[in-house]
């Protein structure tokens, strides 16, 4: 064990591989070259189709021991991940890794798979069950949370060897061409599947809507695709959307949406060229819709909206607020239909969003964001992961990336959730580290980091209610007591890892 | 006071609790709470509180909760207790 410069106990290896402990956003450099994976040549010029999933599994060579991944634009509506696995287990098929780009609630149908040891590992971070399993100890499948950013990192270093991708296809021609724009499954941008589908050694194209040749536009090239197979769904995209798509009404979330706002026009960046990213929640809408009339009442012309997009945002660009939005993912049908309909609404791969190791990302040019927590402690840092009983499961998302890359990130959050004090003495994870955290916005008060000392000064003039996180910790407490820190057992289950590669955190699996 | 009959006072919402308390011959206190591992303590510290303060010496006092704060476990305590009380 080592700690790193959080103070956490990070474990020297991990399922075999050695740890690098987390020390700093900015310095760790890569070491690799780009992977590589063979370079095919496919001389007919026929259909690429091989059947179903099975016959594509048996057409790629899936073997014991390998890695797969999916893309999860579909998120709680795929249902592509437990169709295939059913079928990898069919065929007798054992110690599967998946590296997806992540996992959501309607895959706690691959449970039994893992109990059964046709899965062995996840290589990303998971939402729901599984992670609460994992984290009891129930189930013995070790977890490494990656960011957006990292994963696509991770790819592209060839950290995480993919040996087969099997990428959703919405809008698909036999020869391999796809977007996801159109189709019964639409799902939007495909900005995940363009890491898999430029790193995986092979790569298969999964559609239940084939068209005649070619699929345009084209979102990934036929020049990268192995095989096309066809399911008769890919899953339901009336579930992309999550519950918290809309704006708040609680008079707490409007609090805080009001005094987010406020930082947001204290930075000064709200003026032409201005960049801006928010959530799906319900206090993060609320939020967009105080600076889109801010934009309005300063006829202000913005740079690019960006991240998951929602209708929110296309309205936004359609009523010329912002030049461009920048889509790694569609967060509601609305963004779906626009993204196939406006040329300015691009599509961009996780890579170019938020891999730390490139010659810059799309987050690095970000102004202000607005993130969740579900904890933060007195130093800023932030938990998404880890709940309350101590069970992973949340996974990162972008939060960490674009942290570190907007100007200011604002972290919006309510003081208290049922009981639980969320500005604390110590989060039970660090998903992101307070360094890359400028503003803590709850209804009780604004907390700001000492590297945004002109920011402070601001809102400071403005008579916002400014305190020091401290205090506001205090104040947290003295309504809902000191919380005991969850007890955890020595086992490790997961890791947490920093968009660099780094180890910012460990999951342990909690006392019974 | 005396624990009657059966009491009930709160709701399954977030931020409440559900409070049964029934005649039994002993004092059980049973704790259900989605922050159990961080504040149970604070929890069974302010439900025995209340019991002492109304002089209950018997009787299972079960509480379902979802996070709420310590005026509402007071409050929805003490009114299942009145309701218990036969009065």
């Amino acid at each position: 064990m080592v700690l790193n410069s959080l103070g956490r106990q990070i474990p020297e290896t991990f399922s075999g591989k050695k740890l690098i402990p987390y020390s700093d956003p900015w310095s760790l450099q890569p070491h690799a070259e780009r992977s590589t994976r063979a370079i095919r040549r496919l001389t007919h010029n026929g259909s690429k189709l091989v059947g179903g999933l099975k016959d594509a599994i048996i057409a790629v060579g899936l073997k014991d021991g390998m890695t797969i991944s999916t893309h999860h634009s579909l998120r709680n509506g795929d249902q592509l991940l437990n169709d295939l696995v059913k079928e990898i287990d069919a065929l007798g098929i054992r110690d599967i890794k998946i590296a997806s780009s992540s996992i959501h609630i309607v895959h706690a149908e691959l449970i039994p798979y893992i109990r059964k040891g046709v899965i062995t590992g996840f290589e990303c971070g998971v939402n729901g069950l599984i992670g609460e399993l994992v984290s009891k100890g129930e189930l013995d499948c070790p977890i490494v949370v990656r960011s957006h950013g990292g994963r696509a990192r991770a790819l592209i270093t060839g950290e995480i060897p993919v040996d087969v991708a099997f990428l959703a296809a919405p809008y698909c021609d036999e020869y391999g061409n796809f977007n996801g724009f159109y189709g019964p499954s639409a799902c939007g941008s495909l900005g995940y599947a363009q890491v898999d589908a430029q790193h995986a050694h092979k790569v298969v194209a999964v559609t239940d809507n084939l068209v005649p040749f070619p699929a345009v536009p084209v979102g990934i090239p036929q020049s990268v695709v192995d095989f096309v197979a066809q399911v008769s769904r890919l899953g339901d995209p009336k579930k992309i959307v999550s519950s918290t798509t809309r704006i708040t009404t609680d008079p707490i979330g409007l609090q805080i949406a009001k005094y987010a706002a406020m930082v947001i026009e204290s930075s000064g960046y709200v003026k032409d060229g201005f960049s801006f990213q928010t959530g799906t929640g319900g206090i993060s809408l609320a939020v967009a819709e105080n600076v889109r009339n801010m934009m309005r009442q300063g006829k202000i012309k913005g740079s690019f909206g960006c991240g998951g997009i929602t209708g929110n945002f296309v309205d936004m660009l359609e009523e010329g607020l912002f030049e461009a939005l920048f889509d790694v993912q569609c967060f509601d049908l609305r963004a779906v239909e626009s993204i196939g309909r406006n040329q300015k609404h691009q599509e961009m791969t996780a890579g170019m969003y938020a891999n730390p190791f490139n010659c810059g990302s799309v987050v690095n040019r970000l102004d202000c964001a607005i993130l969740s927590a579900t904890e933060i402690d007195v130093n800023f840092n932030v938990n998404v992961n880890t709940e309350s009983m101590g069970y992973l499961l949340h996974n990162t998302g972008g939060h960490c990336d674009v942290a570190a890359g907007a100007k200011v990130s604002i972290v919006v959050a309510p003081s208290i959730r049922g009981r639980l004090p969320i500005v604390r003495d110590e989060v039970t994870t660090i998903t992101t580290p307070g360094e890359t955290v400028g503003v803590i916005v709850t209804e009780r008060g604004v907390a700001v980091n000492d590297n945004l000392p002109e920011l402070k000064a601001e809102l400071i003039r403005r008579r916002a209610p400014v305190k020091d996180i401290r205090q506001l910790r205090d104040e947290i407490y003295a309504v809902t007591g000191v919380p005991r820190p969850i007890e955890f057992v020595d086992k490790i289950v997961g890791l947490v890892e920093y968009r660099d590669g780094s180890i910012i955190d460990v999951i342990r699996q909690v006392c019974p | 006071m005396n624990i009657l009959k059966r009491g009930q006072a709160g709701t399954m919402q977030s931020s409440d609790l559900m409070v049964i308390v029934e005649p039994a011959d002993k004092l059980i206190i049973e704790i259900e709470s989605t922050v159990k591992k961080q504040f149970e303590h604070l929890i069974r510290a302010r439900l025995e509180q209340v019991l002492d303060k109304f002089g209950v010496a018997s009787g299972r006092i079960s509480i379902s909760d979802r996070g709420a704060l310590d005026y509402a476990i007071e409050a929805r305590l003490e009114t299942a207790l009145q309701r218990a009380g036969g009065a």
